[in-house]
């Protein structure tokens, strides 16, 4: 999977660009593209796990309370500008059953990656 | 107040130039109340909301779908003003439809998401971008008179 998203989200949403001050963010950025790579392959680690969630993201979930702590409302972002990026690309594949189950997908992604915040 | 940049502008009016007000409308719509079932506790009165097939092929959704989106044409008319565009709105919103506006922003979202499906590589990360300011713009607009 093409990971569009990330520099899209940044231009969307530039607010997101605060928690990347150290990388280089112009257009072609590697750290970006290797970064969105990292997400893609969590993401598709979730996708294998879907019955076990909690258990397979419990690692990541740490990482991002104790270490990233990225604001939960970073992860509505980053799911809504996936969701355009699929559409994009897939726009045969997304129809709302498929805009439904993607949504409710990330979004408890989302909250498990949230989940030990307090 | 929200500033949109010549670019932004040409933009937004690019994209909805190419519209169907009303099949986008509905679209919208209707995958608001699918994605979002909680967002049906609006249609009550709507008639047969129990599937994605009829939420989307119903006609008062449709209906009012083309409604709703019409009047996001009045945005794209007035980019510099939306929040005195929709000040009667946002008061009908409040005081009679009694709307959480988190739900102008599920529906902008929507709608962008519907607007990537049309135009696929036309809906440049520019593009969205844009979008994304508008109906962000449009849903403070109509939350900003509540009370």
């Amino acid at each position: 999977m093409c990971m569009a998203p990330k520099p899209w989200t940044f231009l969307s949403f530039p607010e997101t660009k605060t928690y990347f001050a150290h990388f280089d963010l112009s257009s072609g950025s590697r750290q970006v593209q290797a970064h969105g790579k990292k997400l893609a392959d969590a993401l598709t680690l979730a996708v294998s796990h879907l019955d076990d969630l909690p258990a397979a993201l419990s690692s990541l979930s740490d990482l991002h309370a104790h270490k990233l702590k990225v604001d939960p409302i970073n992860f509505k972002y980053l799911s809504h500008c996936l969701l355009v990026t699929l559409a994009r690309h897939h726009p045969g594949n997304m129809n709302p059953e498929v805009h439904a189950s993607l949504d409710k997908f990330l979004s408890y992604v989302s909250n498990i990656l949230t989940s030990k915040y307090r | 107040m929200v500033h949109f940049t010549a670019e932004e502008k040409a933009a937004i009016t690019n994209v909805w130039g190419k519209v169907n007000v009303e099949e986008t409308g509905g679209e919208a719509l209707g995958r608001l109340l699918v994605v979002y079932p909680w967002t049906q506790r609006f249609f009550d009165s709507f008639g047969n909301l129990s599937s994605a097939s009829a939420i989307l092929g119903n006609p008062k959704i449709k209906a009012h779908g083309k409604k709703v989106l019409t009047s996001l044409g009045e945005a794209v008319k007035n980019l510099d003003n939306l929040k005195a565009t929709f000040s009667k709105l946002s008061e009908l919103h409040c005081d009679k439809l009694h709307v959480d506006p988190e739900n102008f922003r599920l529906l902008g979202n929507v709608l962008v998401v519907v607007l990537a499906i049309h135009f696929g590589k036309e809906f440049t990360p520019e593009v969205h971008a844009a979008w994304q300011k508008l109906v962000t713009g449009v849903a403070s607009a109509l939350a900003h008179k509540y009370h």
